[in-house]
């Protein structure tokens, strides 16, 4: 199972590479997209501000690979602003287009009884059974540090967090797209066990297609 | 519903973890050794510590690239935010310190000499990795806090509020109060400051300086209005596991991540 980190030189790719190896997923972290083009697998990372994210991935040439391997419904992990990026839009960055592959946008915290950026460590709910939390206890804490959430409704399974009187989609899955707003590479045991999970649907997904 | 946070500190000097009798002694060779920092971390973070904090206290270029390097073992072993902050003066000192595996920076008297660094390192970097790190001192007159530079020596004559305002506009993500009175002393955080410095921003606080206990921990979490409070000694001396304080606080009914 060939899978790729990408790396597109936003933030720290170090962390969330250690996870996927101790989760078992034998990745290779590379800024090259033609490597990304033959992966099985790929996970995209980011975090910062939307506008300098969505221009350091556009003019790193991923653009066109990772639109290629979600049309082909081929495994996927977005994380963080890996997720956002996935939106038509941010308030973030007006007049900044996201890959509009979720219908739906990306919105500030508006509720001023909570701290901006959520920093810490918050409870996800699942929903439809996403096989991303598979034997993960309902109200686990997962490590957040967000300013923005992604808000747009569909009928797939998912994770849902309540911040203050906001409550947001914190996993998402559509088909073999998974994503999460949190960092399962900071939220220790639980974000291990959901990038294991990632590996489990992914290579169920390659097994399934090579018969 | 977020839950409140509790940090173990590691002051690093020349890779080693050591800890000070009180604010600016370090430097006068006044350490005690408390071991290797990633067995420490790893030992805090089985303990269910919620992030833990590297403080470079070493002034010298050979400390800061083992610093570097000491961040690279550590995320390597730990899957749990990790805070740097010590010396930090420049984008360049974020880059770095982020790439070797640091979640968030913190900056402290560099930001008080440069404060467009803060601006810079979260347009950079986002808000989330920016990390204010503010030493105060009450006044004698008891009409607010001063902010000290130079590790608690050099008394900048800004106030308090004022500065963490500032650095909250300039695109800081936290804040982290030290309270020079009660660094060292384990006679409790300064509530009242951490109450002023939460009220003023919107962005997280974390409050530093003066745990003796798992009450005052609950004192500056609820009462002074902090997200998260920061302890160096009563860990590192083991009075108090992280777990123990935790389950604690629990009982006191303060929302926390337990595992």
């Amino acid at each position: 199972m060939k899978t790729v980190l990408i790396d597109y030189g936003a933030g720290n790719l170090h962390s969330v590479y250690k996870a996927l190896l101790k989760a078992g997923l034998e990745a290779k972290r590379s800024a090259d997209p033609a490597l990304a083009a033959a992966a099985d697998v790929l996970v995209l990372p980011g975090q910062g501000h939307f506008r300098q994210v969505m221009e350091a991935f556009l003019s790193s040439g991923f653009e066109p690979v990772v639109r290629r391997h979600l049309a082909r419904g081929k495994p996927f992990l977005g994380i963080c602003v890996g997720l956002q990026l996935l939106m038509q839009s941010s308030e973030e960055a007006p007049g900044v287009p996201g890959l509009g592959i979720l219908d739906g946008i990306v919105k500030r915290f508006a509720d001023p009884s909570v701290s901006v950026p959520q920093m810490g460590w918050n409870q996800f709910f699942s929903y439809g059974n996403p096989p991303l939390l598979k034997g993960i206890p309902d109200g686990s804490f997962a490590y957040f540090a967000n300013s923005y959430y992604v808000d747009f409704s569909d009928s797939n399974p998912g994770a849902i967090t309540h911040y203050g009187k906001t409550s947001f989609k914190s996993v998402v899955s559509q088909g073999h797209l998974h994503a999460t707003q949190f960092h399962p590479e900071k939220s220790q045991a639980v974000g291990l066990k959901i990038l294991a999970n990632f590996k489990d649907i992914a290579q169920h997904v390659l097994n399934a297609s090579v018969l | 519903m977020l839950a409140k946070r509790i940090i173990p500190c590691l002051d690093v000097h020349n890779g080693r973890v050591t800890r000070g009798v009180q604010f600016g002694k370090a430097e006068l060779g006044e350490l005690r050794d408390m071991g290797d920092p990633v067995k420490l971390a790893m030992i805090y973070d089985a303990q269910g510590a919620d992030e833990l904090v590297f403080y470079d206290i070493t002034a010298t270029s050979e400390g800061r690239s083992l610093m570097l390097e000491l961040a690279t073992r550590t995320a390597e072993q730990c899957f749990m935010p990790l805070t740097i902050g010590g010396g930090v003066k420049t984008l360049e000192d974020f880059r770095k310190l982020l790439l070797a595996g640091a979640d968030k920076v913190s900056i402290n008297s560099g930001a008080l000499a440069k404060p467009e660094v803060i601006g810079q390192a979260a347009d950079h970097f986002g808000s989330q990795a920016v990390v204010l790190s503010v030493d105060a001192k009450r006044r004698a007159d008891n009409s607010g806090w001063d902010v000290y530079a130079a590790g608690g020596r050099k008394n900048t004559g800004q106030d308090l509020i004022a500065w963490v305002v500032k650095g909250q506009e300039l695109g800081a993500g936290e804040i982290v109060l030290n309270s020079i009175d009660g660094d060292g002393t384990n006679a409790g955080y300064d509530i009242e400051a951490n109450r002023a410095v939460a009220r003023a921003v919107d962005i997280p606080l974390v409050a530093s300086g003066g745990a003796g206990n798992p009450e005052h921990m609950r004192s500056v979490l609820v009462e002074g209005e902090a997200d998260a409070a920061l302890a160096a000694g009563i860990f590192h001396r083991g009075e108090y596991t992280v777990r123990q304080v935790k389950e604690e606080l629990a009982k006191a009914g303060v929302h926390l991540r337990l595992l």
